[in-house]
């Protein structure tokens, strides 16, 4: 009975985060489109759906993955488990081997689980005519947020400015955007804002909250928090050299068959 | 008995979508920390509701987002009004945003780190007033940046131009925005970025390329998400150069 109580109650709070937008979609297309709904019955069975799908899926988080993310963020920043012998040698960066790998392999998980990313990648599919593969553009995106939580963990460690990392990444994406075909930048710029949700954020989050207040002298309010950004930069960088090498690599067929 | 095999075809694939993090997971805990899964009943029901919410959210998405979002724009196109199409844009934007959790969360965090550092009077008062002006800020940037996107796919202007002048205004305001705020407006980027709204807002874009002659839309149908988590940064910044 608490069971059910506690899922009716999340189901209550999804649909009052999406209210906002079905009003305003009723609005839209009652009063200036002054058209009905092509198919009402389906639709709203959709967005039951739909409500139905996000409780079941941020439950099933809350119950299994952020708590075990979080336990293992702890451990695993521990001083004792990473054998650093005194607080003196913990800023060393090489003694955090453990935590970049960790880092690397659960934002490369989280972000393959995410599903506005998998909603995005089925339409990129779909209207590329399955020129562009929804699998491999997810292990693109996910291998960016890799090297984003890999990278974000070392900043934390070695306590240097997140803002020259932005500005790195930032200067990277603006090259790449001159040689890389025109036809994949849109996507690639999008899919960085699109990871960051629901099941890597609350992850991520904790591995570099308890990092930062594991180590001396970091601030886990400023530093805790900027691998989601990174996060958020990577992929585009990921996705345009994914592009790049399938453009590459097409030339060279080509250029072998003529 | 067509949709009860899609439906056991989205389960399977759902268990594929989550299957990395459990590999992770119990790799990292039994092999390198060498440590006992805590809660093993836990983690089973939960990886269970996991998968059977993919596998809703999929099917709710090719009923009911997906399809939205294309014939709105298609309606738009037809009844060619800029106007109502622009406004529709932004309430979308705004509407998102504005009772997006993790922005209310985002907020009062930074409500609370000014309240420290004596930007604003340390008093609940003060605080939930600022929460609130940043919460509309980030909102009306959201609703700006869906407009802006729109726009850009009505006429036609290459993406990456405006963003990387977004990626050098960011450049530039963020060494004169307060150390904290800079923290906080890196953050936000990501925050109009719901798991509701990509669907509907990809839909649209791609939608309304598809409905305007001559433009392809691959090429001009992406970038809506990419202005929403950028122009949140600058607003952030400059609001907090202001403040």
């Amino acid at each position: 009975m608490q069971w059910f109580e506690q899922f009716l109650a999340a189901f209550l709070e999804t649909g009052r985060n999406v209210m906002p937008i079905v009003i305003i979609i009723f609005f839209f297309q009652l009063l200036v489109i002054r058209k009905p709904l092509p198919h009402p019955g389906r639709t709203l069975l959709g967005f039951i759906n739909i409500l139905i799908g996000i409780t079941f899926f941020l439950d099933g988080l809350k119950i299994a993955l952020f708590p075990l993310g979080e336990l293992m963020a702890t451990q695993l920043t521990a001083p004792a488990f990473l054998n650093i012998p005194d607080s003196t040698a913990a800023i060393d960066w090489r003694n955090y081997g453990w935590v970049y790998l960790f880092g690397a392999c659960i934002g490369f998980a989280t972000t393959l689980a995410e599903p506005s990313l998998l909603a995005v990648a089925i339409k990129a599919e779909e209207i590329s005519s399955k020129s562009i593969n929804a699998w491999g553009l997810r292990i693109a995106v996910a291998l960016g947020v890799a090297l984003a939580i890999a990278v974000g963990t070392f900043r934390i460690v070695t306590g240097t400015q997140l803002y020259y990392y932005i500005v790195a990444a930032y200067a990277i994406i603006a090259i790449q955007t001159v040689f890389a075909p025109k036809l994949m930048i849109g996507l690639a710029l999008d899919v960085g804002g699109v990871t960051t949700s629901t099941v890597t954020v609350p992850i991520v989050t904790a591995l570099g909250l308890s990092l930062a207040t594991t180590l001396q002298g970091r601030d886990p309010l400023l530093d805790g928090f900027g691998l989601i950004s990174l996060a958020t930069l990577f992929p585009g960088i990921s996705v345009l050299a994914y592009a790049q090498l399938a453009e590459w690599r097409r030339k060279k067929r080509n250029s072998n068959h003529t | 008995m067509l949709s009860i095999k899609r439906f056991f075809k989205l389960i399977i694939s759902s268990c594929f979508d989550l299957l990395p993090i459990l590999v992770v997971v119990l790799v990292f805990q039994l092999l390198v920390i060498h440590q006992p899964i805590p809660n093993v009943a836990d983690l089973i029901i939960g990886s269970l509701f996991v998968v059977l919410g993919l596998t809703f959210f999929m099917l709710g998405l090719e009923q009911s987002l997906f399809p939205i979002g294309e014939s709105m724009a298609n309606a738009f196109a037809r009844k060619g009004s800029v106007f109502w199409l622009l406004l529709f844009a932004f309430c979308l934007g705004f509407g998102s945003a504005v009772a997006e959790p993790s922005l209310i969360a985002v907020a009062q965090k930074a409500a609370d780190i000014a309240g420290a550092a004596h930007f604003i009077e340390n008093s609940p008062r003060a605080k939930s007033d600022y929460a609130l002006t940043l919460r509309l800020t980030v909102a009306t940037a959201v609703g700006m940046a869906i407009v802006i996107g729109v726009l850009r796919i009505l006429i036609g202007w290459p993406l990456h131009y405006f963003i990387i002048s977004g990626y050098f205004i960011v450049t530039v305001l963020a060494p004169f925005a307060p150390a904290e705020i800079v923290g906080i407006a890196f953050d936000s980027g990501g925050v109009a970025t719901t798991t509701i709204t990509v669907p509907l807002v990809t839909a649209l874009g791609i939608g309304l390329a598809n409905s305007i002659k001559g433009r392809n839309p691959i090429t001009e149908g992406f970038g809506l998400i990419a202005f929403a988590s950028l122009l949140p940064m600058i607003f952030v910044m400059a609001f907090g150069i202001v403040t």
